[in-house]
């Protein structure tokens, strides 16, 4: 039975009692058609979509720890599709669109919020930046439009206007993205594939693969072998770690990147702002606080936290643009796990051995891209083929030069 | 993160530039058939392993000496400075490192 308005009225008169755990407990079975590596939002997120879009009956998802555990459930839940160059702006687009029919399609509640994001812009010429990134975006069909001062003055009055050395001229508003209940997502998606069979098998480790004559055709676990005919990988953060037990070296480095919740606080702040001069950006969540992030650590990690010069360094561009949240107090924060890729972009595609396939390097951006790294990622492993807004993630795009590099950083992790 | 400089004693890690896995200090031979390929490898591939890692920080507020940090990244614990410099200057002289 699924979920509704009418749904909880009736159980409601029942006490409650009719509720079911939102996905069941699936046992490994010896053998699948597909099996996903890594229960986080791109791997459901590629169960479902392979499910319900690519009619594949026996896929499994293995976890080794408990779903929605690693950055679906450590990020600033930020969705928006405002980037700039081709390989990037179409596939962000198509996300943003699967996030908008998200919770009709998955029957779950993930508090989708389209409340906006405004790119706040310092000088002539970052406007100018910001003008042809708009105009980019519009070409592919996303929404983009350029305030000047007082356009961002009737949005947000108290924003630090007339700072002296970075004052805020305009910024560039993309109304229709927004915020998402980050937890909501991985339920929901796990939820949905569960619903059409896909088996969610968690605390499932999985301890090596099994090639043979450069054909993967299972995997070794902590719950024992299980064979598929083919094997996804994604698990963001351990991404090096994971390939590397079938004998790859990735693009790509393990990067700590912190978040921050202030404490709760009335509702302030109606959408979602980031800085033009400094890396910060701040929404407001559902339950109060500012919700915020900056700057990855910048050295690699694999510790889910992070240290205090970089606690330091975000909080001072939020007092730089937004000098009243100096009078509430940080409440919490966190850590992920970032495959920081050399040019900033992510890969999905196939590796040299055969049947088995890889989705990882996202950096700073998983969680936006989720609905469409799961389209793209089901796509992938359904046709053999990759979808048509993810044909530049490719993995030997950085020994042909064809590097989808947005910030124009190099090959760089920590800059990106 | 303190880093204990060997020159300068311990210091905030945030005096320092962070440029990532000491192998990078053995750079491809470029005469070799292979450079191109091994160019890339050098640019773009990393074995970013849990755990140990060798890394080079530059000590960009300070002496600007290159050091290589023997770094716990999984409990970002500090096990071993060293300079970079007597560590190539052993390497050239094939005294091994």
């Amino acid at each position: 039975m699924g979920y509704s308005a009418f749904r909880i009225f009736k159980e409601a008169l029942s006490g409650h009692k009719g509720w079911k755990p939102v996905w069941r407990k699936a046992e490994p079975k010896p053998r699948y058609d597909i099996i996903i590596i890594g229960g986080g939002g791109h791997g459901l997120a590629a169960a479902h979509y392979l499910a319900s879009k690519f009619e594949q009956k026996r896929v499994a998802v293995l976890e080794k720890g408990w779903i929605g555990g690693g950055n679906v459930g450590r990020n600033t839940t930020i969705i928006r599709s405002n980037y700039m160059l081709n390989g990037n702006e179409a596939f962000y687009e198509f996300s943003l669109k699967l996030w908008e029919g998200l919770e009709q399609d998955v029957n779950y509640n993930a508090m989708v919020s389209q409340r906006g994001i405004i790119n706040l812009y310092h000088s002539d010429g970052q406007r100018d930046a910001y003008v042809r990134r708009g105009n980019a975006m519009k070409l592919h069909g996303a929404d983009a439009v350029l305030l000047d001062q007082q356009g961002v003055r009737d949005q947000y009055p108290f924003l630090n206007f007339e700072n002296a050395r970075f004052p805020i001229q305009g910024g560039l508003w993309q109304p229709r993205a927004g915020t998402v209940r980050h937890d909501a997502v991985a339920w929901g998606y796990a939820h949905a594939a569960d619903k059409s069979g896909v088996d969610i098998i968690e605390n499932c480790e999985v301890t090596g693969f099994q090639i043979t004559n450069g054909h993967c055709t299972g995997v070794t676990t902590t719950r024992g072998d299980i064979s598929a005919q083919k094997v996804g990988v994604a698990v963001a953060g351990n991404s090096s770690r994971v390939m590397a037990m079938a004998g790859m070296r990735l693009p790509m480095e393990s990067h700590v990147l912190q978040a921050f919740v202030s404490e709760g606080l009335k509702p302030v702040l109606p959408g979602v702002i980031t800085y033009g001069a400094g890396h910060f950006y701040v929404s407001q969540s559902d339950k109060g606080g500012l919700v915020f992030g900056g700057d990855i650590d910048g050295y690699n990690s694999y510790a889910q936290r992070g240290n205090l010069p970089v606690v330091e360094d975000v909080c001072e561009g939020g007092m730089s643009i937004m000098p009243m949240i100096g009078k509430s107090r940080l409440l919490r924060m966190w850590g992920g796990i970032m495959d920081m890729s050399m040019d900033g972009s992510p890969i999905i595609d196939k590796t040299h051995i055969e049947g088995l396939y890889f989705n990882g390097g996202w950096c700073y951006g998983g969680f936006k891209a989720t609905p469409a790294s799961g389209y793209s990622f089901a796509h992938l492993l359904a046709t053999g083929t990759p979808h048509a807004t993810a044909t530049a993630y490719r993995m030997d795009r950085f020994s042909k030069g064809l590097m989808i590099d947005e910030k124009g950083q190099g090959a760089q992790p920590n800059l990106h | 993160m303190i880093i204990n400089h060997p020159l300068l004693g311990p210091r905030d890690a945030s005096e320092f530039s962070y440029l990532g896995d000491a192998a990078l200090m053995q750079r491809p031979d470029p005469k070799s058939e292979t450079a191109a390929q091994d160019f890339y490898a050098y640019q773009y591939l990393r074995q970013n392993p849990p755990g140990e890692l060798r890394e080079l920080w530059f000590h960009e507020q300070g002496d600007r000496s290159y050091l290589v940090v023997t770094r716990n990244i999984t409990t970002h614990e500090i096990t071993q400075v060293e300079l970079a410099r007597d560590m190539a200057l052993a390497q050239k002289t094939g005294s091994g490192l």
